[in-house]
């Protein structure tokens, strides 16, 4: 789950308020788009929950972890609670299918046997069967995305995020890839989508906030994408 | 048990995980040892020529030598008890006791024998040539073999001595001044050199960090690869340096027998050269590894 009370978070660098005391709740087991035009302060938030950056002022809570608080060591143990996808898949090149999938659990520490078992499970989750052997490159764009999520689904979070998985597909896979996401998220895994696609939001009817000038727009359970994008 | 055989299997993937990464990283890791070696073989070239001048100053201060003149009043007997109050003075390395006759012979076998008519022994003093352990210590050593009882004048060259001194202080700061330079300036193209092949994996040390792997997780890998990195630089740079020496060794020594330069035989500083090559080697390997990391580990 993720709580969001009062956060604004200022970039040094350029000054500019990407989130301007936001508050949001997102909790255990929901399926929520976050929307919003470029630049409107959606991949902060999505910053601020894997904890690559921190907030000026306000409070983030995620799967128990006070953020504004937490130790430095203690991150990697947050991360392990959350799988992260993003729009432009960030694949190990030189990896098979089955290695970019298993180095997530090798990283953590996983002993070889429960790698050996769980991999294959979540390839043919995410319908990637007969694909282990292969390389990133010699995958379509929808595939490697679902390497992704395969990657993001390996060690069993309590969340995943994907920040604009489907920026580089087209509409078919791009709802073929929301549809897996939808049924990861009956298994029990909270999903946080980042999109400005307004079709699919649509098409799936789910909770749907809409973050513009770094503010909440728009936060509503009826599954429509009801704030205009400029 | 369980838990043991975790941490060993991921021992066993992490040492993987470096060797995967040079081998991946091929070019990367060629140059990285490259570098590593040339800045050894520079930096032992320079440690060699230095130590061979050295021990050609040590060899030179060695054909230095201080004569004590004993008191013509002291018969020959007399004269040689004085060696072991000469051997008792720090500095001294060794004494070779000569005769008055002896000391003719040798002045005279430089001339015709008409030259020694009507000279007697007599005319000349029994005398110890004597060899000093550190001739920077000569004006010392004189004063305090001037004062034993029995011994009359000392004939010093203080002025080689001086030389000598000069020269081997010169040799000494200018090799250890350009040693210190170049260790800085291997430590900084090294870091550079990793640092570029590190470059291409800022994504892949991106996707650990958020999958949840701990910094030493992460760092393991690089200290592996910069070991090995570093291991393989300073092993080959020290079997070049081995090759280059002895042959220009088997050279110099050919252009230059009868001569009075001998060279430092490489079996003599073999294991310590080769104890700071590897140990140079994975300590810039290491370090440089870990130094080109550091900043994709702040995210």
């Amino acid at each position: 789950m993720v709580r969001m009370e009062n956060v604004t978070k200022v970039y040094d660098s350029s000054g500019t308020v990407a989130l301007d005391s936001i508050s949001l709740d997102i909790e255990e087991g929901e399926f929520v788009f976050l929307m919003g035009p470029s630049g409107s302060g959606k991949t902060t938030i999505v910053k601020l929950i894997t904890g690559e950056i921190k907030a000026n002022s306000g409070k983030v809570i995620v799967n128990d972890f006070d953020l504004t608080k937490i130790r430095r060591g203690k991150l990697p143990k947050m991360r392990r609670t959350l799988g992260v996808v993003f729009q432009d898949y960030r694949l190990i090149e030189d990896m098979t299918v089955y290695d970019n999938v298993a180095f997530a659990m090798r990283v953590v520490g996983a002993p070889g046997r429960e790698i050996a078992k769980r991999v294959p499970y979540v390839l043919d989750l995410v319908g990637l069967e007969g694909r282990e052997r292969r390389l990133p490159r010699e995958l379509s764009g929808g595939e490697q995305q679902r390497v992704a999520i395969a990657r993001a689904l390996v060690n069993s979070p309590r969340m995943i995020i994907a920040d604009e998985p489907t920026g580089n597909l087209d509409p078919v896979r791009s709802l073929e890839l929301m549809l897996l996401l939808e049924k990861i998220n009956e298994m029990g895994t909270t999903v946080v989508v980042v999109t400005h696609e307004k079709d699919l939001v649509d098409a799936l009817g789910r909770r749907v906030i809409t973050i513009d000038n770094g503010k909440v727009m728009s936060d509503g359970m009826d599954g429509v994408y009801s704030y205009e994008i400029e | 048990m369980g838990y043991t055989a975790m941490r060993l299997s991921r021992g066993g993937y992490l040492i993987r995980e470096g060797f995967r990464s040079i081998k991946t990283h091929s070019f990367m890791s060629f140059a990285t040892v490259t570098i590593i070696m040339a800045c050894l073989i520079i930096m032992g070239s320079i440690s060699l020529l230095s130590l061979n001048i050295d021990a050609l100053i040590d060899d030179l201060e060695n054909q230095n030598e201080m004569v004590a003149y004993v008191d013509e009043k002291l018969s020959e007997e007399q004269a040689r008890e004085l060696e072991q109050k000469l051997l008792s003075l720090d500095n001294v390395q060794d004494v070779e006791f000569v005769t008055r006759k002896e000391a003719m012979d040798n002045y005279f076998s430089k001339f015709d024998d008409y030259v020694k008519e009507g000279i007697d022994e007599e005319v000349f003093r029994h005398r110890y040539v004597i060899h000093l352990v550190d001739i920077a210590f000569m004006a010392d050593t004189k004063a305090q073999l001037e004062n034993i009882e029995g011994v009359g004048d000392v004939l010093a060259h203080q002025d080689y001595a001086d030389a000598f001194v000069t020269i081997r202080n010169i040799v000494s700061i200018v090799s250890l001044v350009l040693t210190v330079i170049l260790v800085f300036v291997s430590i900084f193209i090294m870091t550079n050199t990793i640092k570029l092949a590190t470059f291409g994996r800022r994504e892949e040390i991106g996707i650990m960090k958020m999958v949840g792997a701990t910094n030493a997780f992460i760092r393991l890998p690089f200290i592996v690869e910069g070991m090995v990195l570093g291991i393989l630089g300073g092993g080959l740079g020290y079997l070049v340096q081995w090759g280059l020496y002895s042959l220009l060794a088997g050279r110099l020594m050919g252009t230059l027998t009868g001569s009075f330069i001998t060279l430092v035989p490489f079996s003599t500083v073999a294991l310590p050269l080769l104890i700071i090559y590897l140990g140079l080697g994975v300590f810039v390997g290491v370090f440089g590894a870990l130094n080109a990391i550091r900043n994709y580990l702040k995210v």
